[in-house]
């Protein structure tokens, strides 16, 4: 089955022995339908049992196994190692995140901007009855459905530079999520998130390099998300956005 | 919440020369830089201006010190990234705006093509 070889070379990183990362590279047998995440399990099962990285479905869905591939953000079960064959491979770390041990990076500060864009739907003061259905059309559904499919695999904060340059920026993956609920005609939660939205750290961090964009494998479009909302943040500086939604939210 | 659990010995990567490290990123720095020439021409314009207030001695004498072979040759280089400027200013302009039903290629051709327009209309009435 194993036909080629190709030099996979790994970010290695141990907190107890390593002062710096260092590079290690293994020469590894693959078939064509082999992943790059494949690459990586061959390694840990055949040739250095200490390699240390995240996965889980192994088919796109839980997004983590993102790593950077010869520098780009990708799932490593999306990426195939005849692609990069003959050259060799280059694993890291996702960049503008911490390195806790290897391919390993720590995902702390990402979950409390999570947490801080309430990314839950808020409802209106008087809800329908609890045993009533919230109905909802196809074209209210539309206007947020996209940034529901984030699977907060983080590639996009690799893709940015301003999360690595300001650690205090909320980001593309919860921005976009912000909008989601925000776009949501069932939610009334604009008020509520407002602060992190209109903040400096919030959407006017983003300097619309778009690159969090390309490298979404599930065509999010944090960029979209985010720069619309420019727009309705400058409105409600000027206190226009609730003259334009009488709903809240419904935008 | 996790804030202020500190990693044990979690190592941070340095951000230098973050803008060489991938080919879009450099493309991005060349849109942003791209706005120090269109500062410097709208400067150059100004310069004439303020020449022209001076009479029509010192409005030819700028005149003729555009017309040296460094300032058209400068002029060029403007207008390449001006151009580039301006090509990036319509391909990131779906982003910027409220979701239309249109594919963005649409928007960023629609504009490109006004732009071309608008500039052959402004030569034909400088002519």
């Amino acid at each position: 089955m194993h036909t080629r070889q190709i030099e996979i070379e790994c970010l290695r990183y141990d907190p107890e022995r390593d002062e710096a990362p260092r590079w290690q590279s293994w020469q590894v047998p693959f078939s064509d339908d082999m992943s790059v995440l494949q690459g990586l399990q061959y390694i840990k099962d055949h040739l250095d049992g200490s390699l240390s990285f995240r996965w889980s479905c192994r088919m796109a869905i839980c997004g983590s196994c993102g790593h950077m591939l010869n520098g780009e953000p990708r799932l490593s079960c999306q990426a195939f190692l005849r692609d990069y064959f003959p050259a060799k491979l280059r694993v890291e770390p996702l960049q503008h995140f911490p390195i806790l041990r290897d391919l390993v990076v720590d995902q702390s500060a990402f979950l409390d901007k999570l947490a801080s864009v309430k990314p839950w739907l808020i409802p209106k003061p008087n809800p329908a009855p609890a045993d009533e259905a919230q109905r909802q059309t196809p074209r209210q559904m539309a206007k947020y459905y996209a940034y529901s499919q984030c699977i907060n695999c983080l590639l996009c904060y690799a893709a940015c530079p301003q999360v690595g340059l300001d650690s205090g920026f909320t980001g593309p993956a919860a921005l976009a999520l912000l909008h989601r609920y925000n776009a949501d005609s069932r939610d009334a939660g604009w008020d509520q998130r407002r602060e992190v939205l209109n903040a400096e750290q919030g959407v006017w961090g983003c300097t619309l390099v778009g690159y969090c964009s390309e490298v979404c494998p599930k065509g999010v479009d944090p960029a979209h998300a985010i720069n619309q909302n420019k727009v309705n943040s400058t409105l409600d500086y000027f206190g226009l956005l609730r003259l334009m939604m009488p709903r809240g939210g419904d935008t | 919440m996790s804030a202020g659990r500190p990693a044990p010995r979690a190592y941070v990567r340095p951000m230098r020369g973050w803008w060489r490290r991938n080919p879009y990123f450099v493309r991005y720095m060349l849109r942003e830089a791209s706005a120090l020439w269109l500062t410097a021409y709208a400067l150059t314009l100004l310069w004439g201006l303020w020449r022209l207030s001076q009479g029509p001695a010192a409005y030819e004498a700028w005149r003729a010190t555009l017309a040296t072979p460094l300032a058209i040759g400068l002029h060029a280089v403007g207008l390449g990234f001006v151009a580039y400027h301006a090509w990036t200013w319509f391909r990131v302009m779906p982003k910027t705006l409220p979701p239309l039903p249109l594919p963005a290629r649409a928007i960023t051709a629609a504009g490109l093509a006004a732009t071309g327009l608008l500039t052959l209309l402004v030569l034909a009435w400088l002519r």
